[in-house]
């Protein structure tokens, strides 16, 4: 049995998503165009994988198995559409950065998968501890991922708030290629490989 | 028989709980979202056409009734004492429906400016409507002037090869200072 802490840190590098558990690539492929979008959405995708872990841990032994996935899909669609109206009425910029992909927070397969593979055999403290530690781990791939996309792709990191940096100063000639579709292919393959060299 | 009566059951109490859930935080959410969104989607805009104004142009909104449809009404103040009011009008563009927010000087009449906030033009050939070197020309003009392209008789220059564009801001600013009087004494009350 692992122990409850265990529980929470095997989200952060052993089990970390999208590198080792290779799940949930479009939101990871598509939002990742700088640092804050990226933490943002691992953000509202932390809060929706504990909620909906806990509440599938919770009603684990009421739900018969047949309507088990649909039952799993109607608690996480409910929380994505809380993230989603709270994004617009509170930080409506990342709603508008984000747009489409809250919404398909929905169909992420690392939420459903945490909902089938271990929340519905886990008790209620370690399935929160397990969302938790994954969600964190997810936010923080996102979190890198747009911070080296954004450093190379325009040259500044957290664009879009007061705290914005321009790394290499202002006559930076940007890579752009960094920030378009196939620079994230690229940058994803390459931390991969990175990942992969560095082992356990 | 019992197990599908118990899938029924427990599949029907999480939806309807959710349901019932998500209503709630819907109705508390909507009118902070509302205002979010005015304040991101029309708020640059109506900034713009209203500037000078010394209040909260989003919190200062007025919703009136014209001809059985709500419009919003966004009120500009000087020291209190209103000066300008601007709502938005919809016209047919080339792409689509666009939206055209324009706001009118209370005591010449005239406009004081035009901005498009919505509209689903070609990117580079319509979507030059939205730039002041045309919008600006409809700045100062009298509520009262014919508001078409000159091709059509009117005071306005259209955009080189964007003439369905053009047309369809002027028909939205038509349309919008048609309107002016009502709006006028509907949002004075």
């Amino acid at each position: 049995m692992v122990s409850l802490a265990g529980e929470f840190t095997k989200g952060l590098w052993k089990d970390i998503p999208p590198f080792r558990l290779v799940l949930g690539l479009c939101p990871t492929l598509a939002v990742t165009k700088s640092c804050l979008n990226g933490l943002g959405m691992g953000m509202a995708t932390v809060f929706v994988l504990v909620c909906s872990n806990i509440i599938v841990s919770m009603l684990r032994k009421v739900i018969p198995k047949k309507v088990r996935l649909a039952s799993y899909i109607v608690i996480i669609a409910s929380f994505v559409v809380i993230v989603e109206l709270l994004t617009q009425a509170y930080v409506y910029s990342l709603y508008q950065a984000l747009g489409i992909f809250i919404p398909l927070i929905v169909v992420n397969c690392i939420i459903l998968g945490r909902a089938e593979a271990f929340a519905s055999k886990n008790t209620v403290v370690r399935s929160a501890l397990d969302g938790l530690g994954i969600g964190v781990g997810f936010m923080l791939s996102l979190g890198f991922l747009g911070a080296v996309r954004e450093i190379l792709g325009k040259g500044t990191l957290f664009e879009g708030s007061q705290y914005m940096i321009h790394v290499f100063g202002q006559s930076f000639e940007p890579f752009t290629f960094m920030v378009e579709a196939p620079g994230a292919f690229v940058c994803l393959g390459l931390l991969l490989g990175i990942m992969n060299v560095l082992g356990d | 028989m019992i197990e599908y009566v118990k899938m029924i059951v427990v599949l029907s109490a999480i939806s309807a709980v959710c349901g019932f859930g998500l209503a709630r935080i819907s109705s508390a959410t909507k009118t902070r979202i509302e205002e979010q969104k005015l304040l991101n989607v029309k708020g640059p805009a109506v900034k713009k056409i209203l500037a000078g104004s010394g209040n909260n142009l989003i919190a200062d909104r007025k919703e009136i009734v014209i001809n059985d449809k709500k419009m919003i009404v966004f009120i500009g103040k000087k020291n209190g004492v209103p000066w300008a009011l601007a709502y938005e009008m919809e016209a047919d563009g080339f792409g689509g429906e666009m939206n055209v927010m324009m706001g009118f000087n209370l005591s010449d009449n005239t406009l004081t400016g035009v901005g498009v906030t919505s509209h689903k033009e070609t990117p580079g050939v319509g979507s030059r409507v939205t730039d002041d070197s045309f919008t600006g020309q409809f700045k100062g003009k009298e509520s009262t002037a014919s508001f078409k392209v000159k091709a059509d008789g009117g005071v306005i220059d259209v955009v080189t090869g964007a003439s369905v564009s053009s047309r369809g801001v002027c028909d939205a600013v038509q349309k919008g200072a048609s309107l002016y009087r009502d709006v006028r004494a509907e949002s004075g009350k």
